[in-house]
């Protein structure tokens, strides 16, 4: 079948019960998602799928047909980080890192609903997702950091385009 | 066992055959024969085992300097310290640096990434081996220049003469110049002109993980590379009785079915089609289960009735002094485990008679040793490279999967094995943190200070780390089986089960006893901070259990029995951060706790301020707020050191308030997030804040695992403070919270 991923289309060839994490890391190539569980229980392989954050470890690819996956490749890259990413390198939200991608998906597509979260908006959002290390209270900061770094980057669009 | 690996030491000390072609095999060999002559002054941290200098810093015609080091990168970032500390000791600018980790072919034998010993001793002789060949360089200028060493500088890469001129390291590098022994002391910078050094400068790692880099073994895919799943026995003395795999074999994808003993693998091309081969095979197995495990219920009764080795490990007595007021107290600690979020995964190919390991194991040496036993190879044909995994915390599976790997690989010669542990595999087969017993006894004289103090501790061994097969989960399930190796308690001053048990307090009267359990009715090995855990956990409370005998305040109490002035000074910057008051009451529902440790006794001073709050209706405890301070001694990357405070804290948090193993009489039943869970957003702090006391010039003291113990004390006295109810049982439960309120 045909999976739209990070805006272009692939012809993949997997059975349909294959769960949409193989196929982003063994036919596609990419490495953000993580398998952490399988069991949806963790948050780490979580992707945007039509603006949702999904759980790809126990999303079948026949579920996806036709729809949008974004993943944290298609967010930006180490030469142009896009805000979330941007906010996780300026907070040093990591440390082993394992968990963050995942994070940082929901997050997104948290903010692309709602670019002014509160605290507690962001913490009830994370509910799903576990970090081992310990580094919560950075990857909270740095979800503020990248509201605050969306919204101006949304400024600047709207002041470029206005003069 | 160790016959194929002696075997390949004498060839190499005999200088035979083509082995030393690598620079190390060329290191290992000079530090054999450099060993009976060695100067009684030895160089610091690991130049002491490995002093060549060339072991540590090396740089090339083009001028490009790398640093190397046996440890590992865990997620703790040392890397980028490493990185800042041979920037600074070199003159090289941060950035033209790299950074080379454990790999048994390139890197100096370390031993294990663990005890909070990284920056002591990686660290430490990776700034002084840069400060040598910054001298050495700075000499081969002078003699190219005809100029006295006082006429020359050394900046950004090159040395610098007074009239000038300059001379770039890579010109100045010529042949074996930095294979020299390190001389015993070196010339330091002065720390006041330190100007990478201390700088909270970005970890090096942090954008490709968070860019969708490959940054893990998990991430890694070679050419032509096939995929493995394991099928393990259900418990731990589980044996396969029948397996029919010719179903399995014709499953699509699928290249091999494995069966060594009780050692049951698949491997398939693709991913998916290895987890559904090994869901067949797995319903395919059949295994006769014994029923060997300990009561749950029972385990503190059953661990200290089991033999135990016991040694008085610390007296103290002053016959002159009485006490009055005696109490004492019982304190717990389950199972627990690493729960790392990614299970454990290695890759490896076996190609022209060597085996290739890529793991994140914590110790690439070790490892070698292990899967080369394991697989009756010379220990010079197995090469380990560290990659990163997901955070380990200790021995958890890493070491297993590498085996895995190793074992799965040799059967198909040529290609290479991605082995990928699932989420059950882990929780049930990774070794455990030991559940420890701590019984304390202490007794305050009329001016409430402490007169005696007894304490007793109860543990297994907290490292079966490999080094040997044995160690291995594969090595153990095959046909021909390895041994489990007989448990060895961890020598003080650093200890295992007693790690932490010898109070840092003066008392008049004192007596400390370590049980060493050498039977371990679950799999166990080293977990963040060993025995420190519990023991801190156990002291710190017990301290504030006698803070309230004698009607004191919990920090004047501890400053009251405490010398060490460099203690009291994080005693007192954590106070003042939190804002402590002696005497103060927290709102309702509310409390304060303190804690404080030095790890080992001879690591990093941490000591931390919570506050907690208990809905009484519930039980839940939630923790508000956590100030702490640490002294690591000499700061190399603040921000990374307050990472692993933060993230200390954090964790220490979840064990403490929710974690504990849970098996029935034959298996472990904690096998995933729901059945062991751990810390969520909802119960995540208002705020942590992490004082840092920097110690110029003072040696590092290494400070991954000096929050753990203060951490759990700390949030353990709050809930005391809160409730008016001491909890001594871990983990500190809603449910026990709620059952001590209703008592």
């Amino acid at each position: 079948m045909m999976l739209k991923v990070n805006g272009r289309e692939h012809q993949v060839d997997a059975d349909p019960d294959t769960p949409l994490l193989y196929v982003l890391r063994d036919d596609l190539g990419l490495n953000a998602a993580k398998f952490g569980c399988g069991l949806g229980q963790c948050g780490a392989c979580t992707v945007i799928v039509d603006g949702n954050a999904v759980l790809s470890c126990v999303t079948p690819l026949l579920l996806l047909e036709g729809r949008q996956v974004t993943t944290l490749e298609g967010l930006g890259s180490i030469e142009a980080p896009a805000p979330i990413q941007r906010a996780f390198m300026e907070e040093q939200a990591a440390q082993c890192g394992y968990c963050i991608a995942g994070m940082m998906m929901r997050a997104q597509a948290l903010l692309q609903k709602n670019p002014k979260p509160t605290d507690d908006d962001i913490r009830a959002e994370l509910e799903p997702h576990l970090c081992r290390c310990g580094t919560h209270m950075r990857i909270l900061r740095a979800v503020h950091r990248a509201a605050h770094l969306m919204q101006t980057a949304d400024a600047s669009t709207v002041q470029r385009s206005a003069r | 066992m160790n016959a194929p690996v002696i075997l390949d030491r004498r060839r190499v000390l005999a200088g035979g055959g083509a082995l030393i072609v690598s620079f190390a095999l060329s290191d290992g060999f000079a530090q054999d024969q450099s060993a009976p002559t060695a100067p009684a002054l030895k160089p610091p941290g690991s130049l002491a085992t490995a002093p060549y200098l060339d072991s540590w810093i090396r740089i090339d015609a083009d001028g490009n300097v790398t640093a190397f080091t046996g440890k590992a990168e865990l997620g703790q970032g040392f890397k980028t310290a490493f990185q800042q500390i041979a920037a600074e000791e070199l003159d090289v600018p941060f950035a033209a640096l790299k950074v080379v980790t454990a790999d048994t072919r390139l890197t100096a034998n370390e031993g294990y990434t663990s005890g909070s010993h990284s920056m002591q001793d990686s660290g430490t002789a990776i700034q002084n081996a840069a400060a040598q060949v910054r001298e050495l360089l700075i000499a081969e200028a002078a003699r190219r220049l005809d100029l006295g060493p006082e006429n020359l500088r050394t900046e950004n890469g090159a040395v610098i003469a007074s009239d000038g001129r300059r001379l770039p390291y890579g010109d100045l590098v010529a042949g074996d110049m930095l294979h020299v022994q390190a001389q015993p002391k070196s010339k330091l910078k002065d720390p006041a002109t330190f100007k990478v050094m201390g700088q909270p400068i970005p970890r090096v790692d942090i954008p490709a993980k968070v860019t969708g880099g490959a940054a893990y073994v998990q991430d890694m895919r070679l050419p032509g590379m096939v995929h493995a799943r394991i099928v393990r026995p259900p418990s731990y003395s589980a044996q396969l009785t029948d397996c029919d795999t010719g179903g399995i074999e014709k499953m699509p994808g699928v290249v091999k079915v494995l069966r060594d003993g009780n050692f049951l693998a698949v491997v398939a091309n693709r991913e998916f089609q290895a987890i559904k081969a090994m869901q067949a095979l797995s319903a395919a197995a059949k295994w006769k289960e014994t029923a060997s495990l300990p009561k749950q219920d029972d385990l503190f009764r059953i661990l200290t009735n089991l033999p135990s080795q016991d040694k008085t490990i610390f007296e103290q007595r002053n016959p002159s002094v009485l006490g009055q007021k005696t109490i004492e107290a019982t304190y717990t600690r389950p199972y627990q485990s690493h729960g790392s979020i990614g299970p454990s995964c290695a890759v490896a190919q076996f190609a022209d008679g060597t085996m290739t390991v890529w793991t994140h194991t914590q110790g690439v040496y070790p490892d070698r040793q292990g899967i080369a036993e394991m697989l009756r190879m010379p220990a010079s044909n197995v090469r380990c490279i560290h990659v990163e995994g997901s955070g380990c915390y200790g021995h958890n599976g890493a070491d297993d999967a590498a085996a895995d790997a190793a074992l799965i690989a040799r059967a198909l010669p040529g290609t290479p094995v991605r082995v990928q542990w699932m989420r059950e595999q882990e929780h049930g087969w990774e070794p455990f943190g030991p559940a420890m017993v701590t019984k304390l006894k202490a007794s305050l004289d009329d001016s409430g200070t402490i007169a005696d103090w007894n304490f007793e501790v109860w543990s297994n061994t907290h490292s079966m780390r490999p080094g040997g097969a044995g160690s291995m989960l594969a090595a153990q399930h095959m046909a021909k089986p390895f041994a489990v190796p007989e448990a060895k308690p961890i020598p003080l001053p650093e200890g295992g089960g007693d790690r932490n048990a010898i109070p840092i307090y003066k008392f008049p009267n004192a007596h400390v006893v370590h049980h060493f359990i050498p039977d371990m009715p679950l799999r166990i090995s080293a977990m963040r901070a060993l025995g420190a855990y519990h023991n801190v956990f156990s002291i710190e409370s017990f301290m504030d259990e006698l803070a309230v005998a004698a009607g004191a305040d919990a920090i004047e109490f501890r400053l009251k029995h405490l010398d060490d002035p460099r203690g009291r000074d994080v005693i007192a910057r954590a106070a003042e951060g939190f804002g402590w008051r002696k005497g103060q009451k927290a709102p309702r529902d509310r409390g304060y706790g303190f804690a404080f440790a030095r790890y080992k006794n001879l690591a990093a001073y941490c000591a931390i301020a919570s506050e907690v709050e208990v809905n009484s209706e519930t039980g839940r405890p939630r923790l508000v707020r956590a100030v702490a301070a640490v002294d690591s001694g000499q700061v190399v990357n603040p921000d990374g050191l307050i990472n692993q405070i933060e993230g200390a804290i954090m964790q220490s948090m979840s064990w403490t308030l929710y974690e504990s193993v849970t098996f029935d009489d034959t298996r472990i039943t904690s096998i995933d997030w729901q059945t062991y869970p751990i810390l969520r957003f909802d119960s995540v702090p208002d705020s942590v804040v992490v004082h840092v006391i920097n110690r110029p010039g003072k040696p590092f003291l290494g400070s991954g695992e000096t929050g753990q113990g203060p951490a759990a004390a700390s949030i353990a006295n709050a809930i005391a403070n809160a409730t008016g109810k001491r909890l001594r049982d871990l983990p500190l439960t809603r449910r026990k919270i709620k059952q001590a309120i209703d008592a």
